[in-house]
């Protein structure tokens, strides 16, 4: 028996060795370990010898047929390696510096400017508005205490239509709609927090610094105890959160009919740090946004009683801010369909990376 | 406008202070300083000197040999100006004394030599004066720095004119001086002024034909003048405030304007009888005194000797009346006229004055009589002999009336968030000008007539006036105590948002913003018909006269001018268009979505698939819902009269699709071809949303089946549709199109139908049954298996 096995084990281990392909393997299996194989029928032989020697005929067999077994799979494991190196060598080297041709789509600067700056009021608890571009003189003028006579009302500045109506200057034009759309809320004791963005027009002539159609985003806040002190702070977190880092403000008197007090708020300058450089024309201040309290005849108009409401309200123009954030010098380029300057503006995030709280 | 430290040192004291940060706690107070001029720094060594003698050059025509004593000792000077006589009192810088133009050194001039320079006021930065040296007009002895006596080193500043648009009183240096005062709590010293004492009976006659427009008309009459030429210090000062010195009379009209910001006219007390001050009966001309003939409309108002014109009221007076260097008497106007009827004539005009431009701010009219008083005492403080020859005209037409407010602390802390003492409040307010009385908690204020014409009127004003002094920068900065609610953007915001990321990110759109009017020029190079609706009355251009009824004209526009941008590209835009007008006669305005495609890389009918598809996926991201595109005849010329269709959905058209008619698609590109989309967004937004419904997976195996149809002309896929929809099978889960084909003029057309069902695996008899309805359906509108 010894010697059968002996001779089988030597058949295997030269046949195996010859193997090249998973597939000789398999055949190798079924010709040694099959039903037919000499396995079987060194196994079937078992039944003629001595039952004192069966058990160790027993072990011989198993031994080959373990040896068998163990010699297939490492062959196989062997020769799935070679494959899978030969399929390595084999392979195509990929240029990854190679260049992809790739379309992509673009938004408009405002887009983008605008949607950052409303997700910062978003986040302080402001709803967004939108409004028409088509108003009446009232909504544009006399809801906001600009009297009949006043020059911003003069054919050279506004556009007029023949319905009428005229092209809204500026989007203080939605103050006296949106006021009354959120009265309800401030009757119940929720304040009024909005912001609305639009387009504007004035009647100007255009040059590099000029456009008679621009974008402007207006914001108010109307609760009982509103004060200064309150709008410096908004402005202030707004600001800060825009140009992210903390900017520095400061309040000059200003005009404007439909606040009072009325304010210039200025930044100090964001390239010399209040230095002076030619950016600030030396005085380390960039005028940025008009703002104040608004006036009690705006909260009157909409219905609002100005004894026991105060509010405030901020224009902040977004084509400046858009020119500003991405250093465009003509403001002809956001009108001017050019998607040879327009297709830069894909969906740029400009959130730094927030650091690692130790 | 331009303002001298030195005058406002007139009226309050400023000694010890840091100038500069005064100037900085202005612009943080009151107005923009936009600039500061440091006058003088550039002299230095300029001294009287007194010409001794005068010898001719014997080598020059022009130039004199002068001997002049600088006060240590006698100059050799060579001089080419033309006004040298011996003994005049002039300028002189000694070699190593400084002027504007440079360092004085010695230098030899056509071959003698000279030890300074005698100079004219043009040359000491002191006016614009070349003509001649300037003469010393005071008592100094020789030497004397000319900085001692006159006003040279001085520190100007100007004032951002917009940001005074709405203080009237600021328009001269007393108002500035005041708030000066305000800002250092220092007093404000009162002007000087004449009493106008006069023993006759003479006064000149004013009527007033317009009381709508005048507010109030004073008049004086002063003569025995003999000096024709104001003070170097006074012509100093007015040169460095912008102005020039021309003459006496002149000048001191200019001088009380920027003093106190009352413009005044000097008339040629000659050229006036009576005064009538009255719009004309009809149009007429009129020559000012720069020599201007003006068109004067009957809504214009004027200032008349009787009948004849002498100037246009609070603009600019006449030629005819205008004061010369020998006037001797004049009549002095201190008017005051309605803002808006000034700032309406001078725009009319296109005539602007210095005066003007202040009557347009709604001056008080308080000042007329001060500044006739003041300009009379300056006058005789000037020229000693002049005498007040009438009595005060006063026609004080109509008055503004007194303003009173009354507020409480609890009001200013309200307003202002933090607790400013009421010594403060007081003091702030009396500084400036209020009249200011405690009643228990109220403060009863006064608003002085120079802040009453139309600046401060309620509570609020009367705040800005406490804080702004107070300084915006010891304001605290602190958050609102107002409760949280929940944020929403508006639908048509969110919605508006969506499409654009849409179109954006999944099709690889540019997002342009194009103008709201139409430009004939650009419709025209496209073959495009401005349609008739809503007109801008007043644009630059007429061209651009009519509001946009369609967003896609526009984006055509823009595509025609990008078409060397890409082979293939698309553009989108949401905007506003006036869609006609209402029935109440206001314009339309809709939001609409415009989006051209253009490409010259696919056929036409490609791109118009394309653009179905967005269509579809605009409808499909946002609603959930498949929009229904149907043919419809195009409401626009440049529309394709077969290849337009309409947009709906739930019944509700809501756009067009369309490829262009053949002659504007011609026009735009030869080679390209291009697809529009409009859609109306304020619809689209009233379309609801389906919600998704989640159903669990079929575990059952699913069959397809294909069947290739012919096609007929005039079918179109969604009457095929009906053919397996009516069926009405839950087992039918899609229909594909898997192949599309023409041969010999016939289309044909491979749809894969989807079968599957929950409960349990098909036999093919049962679907086998469905295909032969379908196609029972099918062959009843004309459609067969394809061979």
């Amino acid at each position: 028996m010894l010697e059968k096995a002996q001779a089988l084990k030597a058949q295997f281990e030269e046949k195996v060795n010859g193997a090249t392909v998973p597939a000789d393997l398999e055949q190798l299996r079924i010709e040694f370990l099959g039903k037919k194989g000499p396995i079987s029928s060194l196994m079937g032989e078992l039944r003629n010898i001595p039952n004192e020697q069966k058990k160790e005929a027993g072990q011989i067999i198993n031994d080959v047929k373990q040896f068998i077994e163990e010699a297939i799979a490492n062959k196989r494991t062997e020769l799935v390696k070679l494959e899978e190196e030969r399929l390595i060598n084999s392979a195509e080297d990929y240029d990854v510096t190679f260049p992809i041709d790739e379309v992509k789509g673009s938004y408009h600067p405002i887009t983008l400017v605008q949607r950052e700056v409303e997700d910062i009021f978003a986040g302080m608890g402001f709803s967004i508005e939108d409004y028409d571009e088509i108003v009446d003189d009232y909504h544009c003028f006399e809801a906001l205490n600009i009297p009949k006579h006043h020059p911003a009302r003069d054919m050279q500045d506004t556009y007029y239509l023949s319905t009428n109506q005229l092209l809204k200057t500026h989007t203080s034009a939605a103050q006296n709609a949106i006021l009354k759309k959120y009265t309800k809320e401030l009757e119940a004791d929720r304040p009024i927090r909005v912001i609305f963005p639009g387009r504007c027009f004035r009647n100007e002539k255009i040059d590099a610094c000029h456009e008679n159609t621009f974008f402007q985003m207006e914001g108010v806040m109307v609760d009982k105890d509103i004060s200064i002190s309150n709008l410096i702070y908004f402005m202030k977190t707004m600001l800060s959160e825009v140009f992210q880092r903390d900017i520095t403000v400061r309040l000059r008197p200003g005009f404007f009919p439909f606040v009072e007090p009325g304010f210039e708020l200025d930044i100090q300058c964001l390239i010399c740090g209040g230095d002076g450089c030619p950016s600030c024309k030396d005085s380390g201040w960039l005028e940025l946004c008009p703002c104040g309290m608004i006036h009690p005849n705006v909260l009157t108009a909409a219905g609002l009683d100005p004894e026991k409401y105060t509010g405030f309200a901020f224009g902040l123009g977004l084509t400046r801010l858009a020119m500003m954030r991405y250093g465009i010098k003509d403001i002809r380029v956001f009108n001017s369909c050019n998607l040879k300057s327009l297709s830069q503006f894909e969906n740029a995030t400009f959130v730094e990376p927030e650091k690692e709280v130790k | 406008m331009f303002v001298s430290i030195n005058w406002i040192k007139e009226y309050v004291d400023l000694s010890g202070l840091d100038i500069k940060k005064l100037i900085n706690s202005f612009t943080l107070a009151t107005a923009e300083v936009e600039d500061i001029i440091v006058k003088g720094d550039d002299l230095r060594d300029v001294v009287v000197g007194e010409i001794l003698s005068i010898e001719n050059h014997p080598n020059s025509k022009k130039l004199h040999l002068l001997k002049v004593d600088g006060g240590d000792r006698i100059y050799d000077v060579v001089c080419g100006a033309p006004n040298v006589r011996e003994n005049m009192k002039i300028a002189f810088v000694k070699a190593g004394g400084r002027v504007p133009a440079g360092e004085i050194t010695k230098a030899t001039v056509a071959g003698y030599e000279s030890e300074g320079m005698c100079c004219s006021a043009f040359e000491l930065g002191l006016s614009d004066d070349k003509a001649g040296l300037m003469e010393i007009d005071v008592d100094a002895p020789n030497g004397t720095n000319l900085k001692d006596i006159y006003p040279i080193d001085d520190i100007i500043f100007e004032v951002d004119n917009k940001s005074l648009t709405n203080r009237p009183d600021l328009w001269g240096h007393y108002g500035i001086a005041r708030e000066f005062a305000a800002l250092t709590d220092r007093e404000l010293k009162p002007l000087p002024l004449s009493d106008l004492a006069y023993d006759g009976d003479n006064k000149i006659k004013v009527t007033v034909g317009r009381p709508d427009l005048v507010y109030r008309y004073s008049c004086v009459k002063m003569d025995n003048i003999s000096k024709n030429t104001s003070p170097l210090s006074m012509q100093i000062r007015l040169y460095y405030c912008g102005m020039r010195g021309i003459n006496l009379l002149a000048d001191l009209t200019n001088y009380i304007m920027l003093e106190m910001g009352q413009p005044t006219h000097a008339f040629d007390a000659n050229k006036i009888d009576e005064i009538v001050v009255d719009t004309p009966k009809e149009d007429c001309k009129f020559i000012t005194l720069d020599n201007t003939e003006r068109d004067i409309t009957t809504d214009t108002l004027l200032i008349q000797n009787g009948s004849t014109p002498v100037a246009i009221a609070g603009i600019m007076g006449g030629l005819d009346s205008e004061i010369v260097g020998d006037t001797n008497a004049v009549v002095l106007e201190c008017a005051n006229f309605d803002g808006v009827s000034v700032r309406k004539s001078s725009s009319r005009l296109g005539l602007r004055t210095d005066a003007s431009a202040r009557y347009e701010k709604m001056l008080d009219p308080e000042m007329t009589v001060t500044a006739a008083k003041r300009f009379a005492y300056l006058l005789q403080d000037i020229d000693k002999g002049a005498r007040v020859a009438s009595l005060l005209t006063d026609e004080y037409v109509r008055k503004y009336p007194e303003i009173e407010i009354t507020f409480d602390k609890a009001y200013v802390d309200k307003y202002t968030g933090i607790d400013i003492f009421e010594e403060r409040i007081v003091k702030t307010l009396t500084a400036l000008g209020f009249g200011v009385a405690k009643d228990g908690e109220s403060f009863n204020v006064k608003v002085p007539s120079f802040r009453a014409t139309k600046d401060v009127t309620i509570k609020a004003d009367i705040i800005e006036e406490i804080t702004r002094i107070y300084g915006y920068d010891n304001f605290s900065i602190i958050t609102t105590k107002s409760p949280l609610k929940p944020v929403k953007s508006s639908p048509v915001r969110s919605q508006s948002n969506e499409i654009k990321d849409i179109l954006v990110k999944h099709y690889n759109l540019h997002e342009v913003h194009s103008y709201i009017w139409c430009d004939v020029r650009k419709y025209k190079k496209l073959g495009i018909e401005v349609e008739d609706n809503v007109k801008v009355l007043n644009i630059e251009s007429s061209d651009n006269g009519t509001i946009r009824n369609s967003m896609i004209p526009t984006l055509l526009n823009a595509v025609s001018e990008n078409k060397d941008y890409s082979e293939s590209f698309g553009i989108f835009e949401i905007g506003r268009v006036a869609d006609g007008v209402k029935d109440d006669g206001t314009a339309n305005e809709r939001r609409r979505l415009g989006v051209v495609l253009f490409d010259k890389t696919v056929s036409e009918k490609d791109l118009f698939y394309k653009a179905v598809s967005i269509v579809n996926e605009v409808f499909s991201q946002i609603k959930h819902k498949a929009p229904v595109l149907s043919k419809v005849s195009p409401a626009h010329a440049w529309q394709h009269p077969k290849n337009t269709a309409s947009i709906a959905c739930d019944g509700v058209t809501l756009g067009s699709i369309n490829t262009l008619h053949p002659a504007n698609a011609q026009k735009l590109d030869k080679n390209g071809v291009a697809v529009c989309i409009e859609i109306d967004v304020d619809n689209f937004v009233t379309v609801s949303g389906n919600n998704i419904s989640f159903e669990e997976p079929s575990s059952q195996q699913s069959t397809y089946y294909d069947l290739s149809l012919v096609m007929k002309n005039g079918v179109t896929f969604a009457q095929l549709s009906e053919c397996w929809n009516s069926l009405n099978l839950a087992e039918l889960n899609s229909v594909k199109v898997i192949d599309t084909y023409q041969k010999d003029g016939v289309n044909s057309l491979t749809v894969r139908l989807l079968f599957s069902a929950k409960d349990r695996t098909l036999e093919m008899d049962e679907v086998q049954a469905w295909i032969d309805t379908i196609l029972a359906n099918l062959k009843n509108i004309g459609i067969e298996l394809r061979a």
